[in-house]
């Protein structure tokens, strides 16, 4: 079980967390000391063997008192270091402090001046490496996992303050008559949206699928990120005036240059992510039963395949592999337990230490039962005779020499070739970027991944045309999306105002 | 927006519908498609191809086959009904120039996403040879569509019921062998037919396109779902294709892909045609 979640009953944490806090207010005002002698308030998370069945969230969320305690370790340090740690500098000792003084809708909407999507972010953001990993709490106690728990503070605030309905909308200033259109309705386009829409921009969002939110709602699981809040989070977008156009596509319902040529935008701000599935290249790679996890977790999360309801099918597995070592694959695998595989492998090249997955998913993931083969890679599908697939011939590996990315590279062992039986496999092993608007768009500028190409700014090599998120960075976080959409909101807000 | 205009029944299970939308009705060009949903949450996605679009009425026309669940419940709409979601244009458009003779093959459901193909081919001044070929007579459609822009127009049965009684392979090549042969074959239709086609014309060495029709959920190039083998290369149906060299295509493992969801999809539609029987009792059919 990972350290930081707990599978005790929440009403009975809730009322040990009740005691604990009036104990700790009984104190009057804390002194660091005192800070730090708190326990870490663990996520209560449903129990692995009821979750398994079910697609309903895992983690369970804070208590009000426990929010209030663990929002009593922070140390109000002067120099904020987790402020840095975060791509959108939230306030983090100013949301934490009220929090911890129990004015959870000034916490809200400190948050919300720095961040759109905070029950999201709550949620997804890998707050160990990002500000939890800065957190002097963390530091002083030399262990990451016993930072303050900004993230999940962060997700109880944005929790609390939808419920009760403490979210202010944020203010439009007036009418500009000044018109911007986003390209992709993911985390980087929303932001753009929300600080174009703020300054009193008319601001309409293009999405190609027929709902709003990209990785949000057709990647990420219900089971991490219910959709429900994802949506609330887009409706108050609406509320503000933003336009969302869904089932369009720039590239082909129209041309980009169409939209400042002949729709009168005055601006562009492409977010269309990384949509483009890499395979392996290896044998047997299109046999019946491999899929990319793309679309395994397009058809269980947008088409809603774990629901009888749905007309989109989804494959009926027993035996399933999933190729990869990031958040990726860790949905896929978990996605797939909860749609009645009864076995579940994970296979990864380097070692659980290497995986880029996060410390908290790969622990519920074998919590949940999936079993991780480390060191280990497939070099061919292998199908029967009706081109469905049966086995996977795999092979071991070893760390060698380090790579560019400085982590060691993995070498494979010659003659380890072994039999894996399977009838499903799915492969997580990264997105490249989309091409269609880079093919319908002259003078475009793409790097050889076909990642395009910007300044500082966020600027394309097209002038008024700016992109950020995924498309820019290759797949990467919903924050860093989110951040390069706030710098590219900023150059377009000053272009606007010209 | 995607509002029915009008509603035709051209066989028994294949209907022809025009849509309200205006910006596809404009960008679209021969070969390409849409996809649309019936509802926001539990419906399926489904691609169909442009068969012919009216840029001053804003619509596109669509001819549907009833094969399935979705196909089933789109039967169902009346004019005046809007479809939730239509998306598109998607794909690559048809390569359509002037190279002389062109065959264009279109077997069942077929020559619908032929039509539009046939249409710009004849207008790019190629002489056209038409090969419509379906089981019966009853399900032969477009024919007056095609024989309108075909300097000649073939109907094949297999049974023998309307026109010649043979597989569309036949008159195909026996086109192949006259001197000198046609310089390109379009085929569209069921794969197992655009595979046999395929066949026929290798031997002649016959430049043959096919449109493939393989199973899709975005169509944007973000899922994969739609890949096939092309000369040994994974390729994406929805942005590389539709159209693709018939004599590279691996047909028999797009024809196993297809099934990837037979059994599923069947009890889908045997409730919607359960509830179909139901439907016409109430109406006192
Ligand atoms: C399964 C999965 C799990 C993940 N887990 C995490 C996690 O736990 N934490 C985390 O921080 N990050 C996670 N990520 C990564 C994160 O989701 C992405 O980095 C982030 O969503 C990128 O945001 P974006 O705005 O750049 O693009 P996206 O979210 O990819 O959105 C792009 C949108 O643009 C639309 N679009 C594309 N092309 C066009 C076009 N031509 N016209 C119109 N619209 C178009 C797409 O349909 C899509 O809706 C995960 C990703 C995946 C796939
Ligand atoms: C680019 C493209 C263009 C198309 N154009 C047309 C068109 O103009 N007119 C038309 O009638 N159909 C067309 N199709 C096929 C059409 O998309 C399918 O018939 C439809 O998806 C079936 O949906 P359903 O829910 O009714 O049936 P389902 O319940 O999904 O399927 C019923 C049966 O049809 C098979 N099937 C599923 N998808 C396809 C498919 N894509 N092609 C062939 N068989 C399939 C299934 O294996 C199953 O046996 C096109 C497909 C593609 C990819
Ligand atoms: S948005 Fe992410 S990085 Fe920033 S404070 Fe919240 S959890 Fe931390
Ligand atoms: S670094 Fe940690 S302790 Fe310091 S202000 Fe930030 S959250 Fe509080
Ligand atoms: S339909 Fe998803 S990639 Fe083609």
């Amino acid at each position: 079980m990972s350290e930081t979640t707990t599978n005790q009953d929440p009403a009975e944490i809730a009322k040990s967390a009740k005691k604990k806090l009036a104990e700790l207010s009984s104190k009057g005002k804390l002194t660091p000391k005192e800070r730090l002698a708190i326990e870490p308030q663990l996520m209560p998370v449903q129990y692995p063997v009821k979750r398994r069945k079910n697609i309903n969230e895992v983690a369970l969320g804070y208590s009000a008192e426990q929010a209030q305690i663990e929002a009593m370790r922070c140390i109000e340090c002067k120099n904020a270091p987790c402020v840095d740690g975060c791509p959108v500098r939230i306030n983090i000792p100013g949301f934490v402090k009220a929090i911890a003084e129990g004015d959870f809708s000034s916490a809200i909407n400190i948050i919300k001046e720095n961040n759109i999507l905070p029950a999201v972010c709550g949620r997804v953001c890998p707050q160990e490496t990002q500000c939890q990993e800065k957190c002097t709490v963390g530091k002083v106690l030399k262990d990451t996992e016993k930072s303050v728990s900004i993230g999940r503070l962060e997700r109880f605030a944005a929790d609390i303050g939808r419920e009760t309905g403490a979210m202010k909308t944020p203010t439009v200033k007036p009418e500009t008559g000044k018109k911007a259109a986003i390209i992709g309705s993911g985390p980087a386009g929303l932001v753009v949206a929300a600080d174009l829409r703020r300054e009193g921009h008319s601001v309409t969002i293009f999405e190609a699928f027929h709902k709003p939110g990209g990785v949000m709602v057709y990647g990420i699981p219900e089971f991490r990120l219910p959709k429900k809040i994802v949506r609330q989070e887009i409706d108050a977008l609406t509320a503000m005036g933003v336009k969302i156009v869904t089932n369009f596509v720039i590239g082909k319902t129209r041309k980009l240059m169409d939209l400042i040529e002949k729709d009168g935008f005055d601006a562009v701000f492409i977010g269309t992510g990384a949509g483009l599935p890499k395979f392996m290249e290896i044998e047997g790679e299109n046999l019946v039963g491999v899929f990319s996890a793309n679309e395994y977790l397009t058809r269980a999360n947008l088409m809603k395949a774990y629901d009888a309801k749905a007309d989109t099918p989804i494959y009926n597995s027993h035996k399933v592999v999933v190729l990869g070592g990031g958040n990726v694959a860790m949905d896929a695998a978990r996605t797939a337990v909860r749609l009645g595989a009864e076995e579940v492998l994970l296979l990864y090249r380097r070692t659980e230490k290497e995986m880029p997955a996060r410390t908290e998913e790969s622990a519920h993931a074998k919590e949940e039962g999936i079993q991780f083969h480390m060191l280990t890679n497939v070099k061919k599908f292998i199908g029967d005779e009706y081109g469905i697939l049966s086995k996977l011939e795999c092979l071991r590996y070893e760390l060698g020499e380090p790579d560019s990315s400085g982590r060691r590279r993995p070498v494979e062992i010659t003659n380890s070739e072994f039999i894996v039986e399977a009838d499903t496999a799915i492969v997580a092993i990264g997105n490249d970027s989309n091409p269609l608007i880079k093919q319908t768009t002259q003078g475009l500028s793409v790097n050889k991944w076909g990642n395009i190409i910007t300044d500082e700014n966020q600027k394309t090599s097209i002038n008024k045309i700016y992109a950020g998120g995924d498309i820019v960075l290759g797949a990467a976080t919903v924050i860093l999306a989110m951040g390069q959409g706030r710098t590219a909101a900023k150059a377009i807000n000053k272009i606007l105002a010209k | 927006m995607n509002k029915i205009l009008s509603k035709q029944q051209l066989s028994e299970n294949v209907f022809k519908i025009e849509v309200e939308t205006p910006l596809i009705a404009s960008e679209r060009k021969p070969g390409q498609f849409i996809i649309l949903s019936l509802d926001d949450n539990y419906a399926e996605r489904i691609p169909l191809t442009i068969a012919d679009a009216d840029e001053s009425k804003g619509c596109i026309t669509l001819i549907f086959q009833v094969v399935g669940a979705t196909t089933k419940k789109l039967s169902y709409l009346n004019i005046g009904d809007t479809i939730d979601n239509v998306v598109g244009p998607l794909g690559k458009p048809a390569h359509i120039g002037k190279v002389g003779t062109v065959v264009c093959v279109g077997g069942g459901i077929g020559a619908a996403p032929l039509y539009p193909i046939a249409q710009g081919m004849k207008k790019a001044g190629n002489h056209l040879i038409t090969i419509i070929g379906a089981r019966t007579k009853d399900i032969v459609i477009l024919e007056n569509e095609m024989r309108k822009i075909s300097d000649e127009l073939i109907i094949c049965t297999d049974d023998g019921s309307y026109g010649r009684k043979s597989l569309v392979t036949e008159p195909l090549k026996e086109l192949c062998e006259k001197n000198p042969p046609p310089n390109l074959v379009v085929a569209i239709g069921p794969p197992i037919m655009m595979k046999f086609c395929s066949e026929t014309t290798r031997p002649f060495n016959v430049p043959t396109v096919v449109s493939l029709n393989t199973i899709m959920v975005d169509g944007t190039g973000m899922c994969g779902g739609c890949r096939v083998t092309v000369g040994n290369k994974t390729k994406f149906v929805c942005v590389d294709g539709p159209e693709f060299d018939g004599h590279q295509v691996d047909f028999d493992n797009m024809m196993k892909r297809l099934n990837t969801y037979k059994r599923r999809e069947k009890s889908r539609f045997e409730e919607e045609c359960k509830l179909d029987t139901q439907i016409n009792k109430l109406k006192g059919n």
